[in-house]
């Protein structure tokens, strides 16, 4: 059989996309390598040094990392039992769940906080007044649509009422079976859901900005309205990071609705 | 996709019940099991619809938390209805520009004919791009068309000053923001609508062509009924994308009269006294949101339909 030939008007709008995509990257890399003072016009790894040795730079991003495995760490601690509970017994309450996943279309993050921040003005200072509490447990929140889409689909792929039974016939115990048998098999989805919470962690800045925490996000705004080139540094950076991770997300498994949650978080 | 993964829970599910009753039904196996969904429920009410029920409290209460409409009276006025406009003109333009652009961007890398690196490559940018967003994009526009940008001063040294020439276009304008707002929407759109340009069979073309329908009653009849549904959804979820979007446009622009600008206003500057009234502006989002999410269910259910 005759392959079919490429269509002309695909080239154009495949190009004309590819040119807009590429654009923005291209000039950011552009800013990145120039010297802040006139007269040298190209290159310098100036800007790069700038970002290494900047104290504030390493501070927040530290944040914002811990934050992201905190983060991780609770919203799989949650959201991984009462998922497999779901699949396993209360299979009724899956509509809820999903019902539940596109709640925050409605509440976005800017809605959100004005709620977060009136319900828990009155909470004493290390939960309000750290992000590892306040800002943890918001983030948690938003990375549920994105875990909730994807370990479903993890849990959707594997039986896990043949497993559990098998499981509990051998004699094992439930944090066994959940650790040992359960856990193992989800992993990719579960890796996945993972790096997209990273992503969105290190990413976020509307409820970090109205809460008043110093994040990594909070810090490039801050370069950006300070200092030109040294922010095409960072934000190459910050592009990075989120290339990265969403990378490891796809090289751990492309499972379906892996990346199905509805609307990305960061804006 | 969501339906036949069900329709196999149930089937599994129907099946281990059937041949081994006693494990389904056995609740004294497993008796803090309803227990055991409890902490996702209280954690999702404490820090979910608790706080959205109060931001709808709060919308209709003044300084003394005494009942008022004063707050939703005041939405509809100056500067509040404005920025309404704003936000919504904004996720209008974005949303239709985005489908359509993104519409026949998907289909050129999905058609007959064009290689599928170019797909793969540009479904796997996608996914990275849908994430791009807030302040690094912003910066990446101010580095492309801002006053110092690479296209900028390219179209300087050509002779063609932006700034001067055409002051409406700035990269910190309305417009300026729906041409960053792009480069995350463009992306949600192609990969919303790729699976149900592949829900659009081969053999159905064939078909019609062996029926001797031409190339535009093919589309006509068949393909721009069974993609309808999936793009009304793409533009609904595409809207509330860029209504909702705050860091972005406060990077480009924080002085531009949008509703998630005036909300955060608030809580960095102190612009606004009454707290309520950011409540209520918020509140406000949260009904356009909900009229869109209420649209778009349906739509999806209907989409559904052919993405098997």
């Amino acid at each position: 059989m005759k392959r079919p030939r490429m269509s002309p008007s695909a080239y154009v709008w495949l190009l004309l996309a590819a040119v807009y995509f590429i654009l923005p990257l291209y000039s950011t890399l552009d800013f990145s390598l120039k010297e802040n003072k006139a007269g040298t016009p190209c290159c310098t790894l100036h800007n790069y040094g700038w970002v290494i040795h900047n104290g504030d730079f390493w501070h927040t991003i530290k944040i914002s990392f811990i934050l992201a495995l905190e983060t991780i760490v609770i919203s799989l601690a949650l959201f991984v039992p009462t998922i497999y509970l779901v699949h396993l017994r209360f299979p009724k309450l899956r509509p809820v769940l999903a019902f539940m996943a596109l709640v925050p279309f409605v509440v976005p993050p800017i809605v959100m906080v004005v709620g977060l921040l009136k319900t828990f003005k009155w909470t004493p200072n290390w939960y309000f007044g750290t992000p590892w509490g306040f800002l943890a447990t918001a983030y948690v929140i938003l990375a549920f649509p994105y875990m909730y889409f994807s370990l479903d689909a993890g849990f959707r792929a594997i039986d896990v009422h043949t497993l559990t039974e098998a499981s509990q016939n051998l004699g094992a115990r439930w944090t066994t079976t959940l650790f040992r048998v359960i856990l193992p098999n989800i992993r990719a989805a579960a890796l996945a859901a993972s790096f997209l919470t990273l992503a969105i962690v290190m990413g976020e800045f509307t409820i970090a900005n109205l809460a008043a925490f110093h994040t990594f996000p909070i810090f490039l705004q801050y370069v950006n309205e300070s200092q030109g080139f040294p922010a095409g540094a960072l934000t190459l950076l910050s592009f990075l990071i989120t290339w990265a991770a969403m990378l490891s997300l796809l090289l751990v498994g492309r499972k379906r609705g892996a990346r199905g949650a509805i609307v990305p978080a960061t804006r | 996709m969501a339906d036949e993964g069900r329709r196999v829970g149930i089937a599994t599910e129907a099946a281990s019940g059937a041949l081994r009753p006693g494990i389904l039904s056995g609740r004294r196996r497993l008796p803090v099991a309803g227990l055991a969904t409890l902490p996702f429920f209280v954690y999702a009410t404490a820090f979910l619809f608790v706080p959205a029920f109060s931001v709808m409290v709060g919308a209709f209460q003044d300084k003394a938390d005494h009942a008022t409409f004063s707050n939703i009276r005041l939405l509809f006025h100056h500067p509040y209805i404005d920025a309404y406009w704003g936000s919504i003109r904004i996720s209008l333009i974005t949303a239709a520009l985005g489908c359509v652009i993104g519409l026949f961007v998907a289909y050129a890398a999905i058609r007959d004919g064009t290689p599928r690196w170019i797909r793969s490559t540009l479904t796997t940018f996608s996914g990275v791009a849908a994430n791009f967003g807030g302040i690094p994009l912003a910066f990446a526009f101010i580095a492309t068309l801002g006053p110092l940008g690479v296209v900028t001063t390219w179209l300087r040294s050509r002779g063609w000053d932006i700034t001067y020439q055409t002051p409406h276009f700035q990269i910190s304008s309305e417009r300026g923001i729906e041409v960053a707002y792009m480069y995350f929407q463009l992306p949600l759109m192609i990969l919303v609508i790729a699976p149900a340009i592949d829900g659009l069979k081969r053999e159905w073309r064939e078909a019609a062509a062996n029926l001797g329908a031409k190339q535009w009653q093919f589309w006509r009849h068949i393909g721009i009924p069974v993609l309808m549904p999936s793009f009304l959804g793409a533009f609904i979820l595409l809207f509330g994308n860029a209504f909702a979007a705050y860091a972005t446009a406060y990077s480009l622009d924080n002085g531009i009269n949008i509703i998630p600008i005036l909300i955060g206003d608030y809580y960095t500057g102190n612009v606004l006294n009454n707290p309520h009234i950011a409540q209520a502006l918020a509140f406000g989002m949260f009904v356009v949101l909900a009229v869109m999410m209420v649209l778009y269910i349906p739509l999806q259910r209907r989409a559904a339909r052919w993405a098997r």
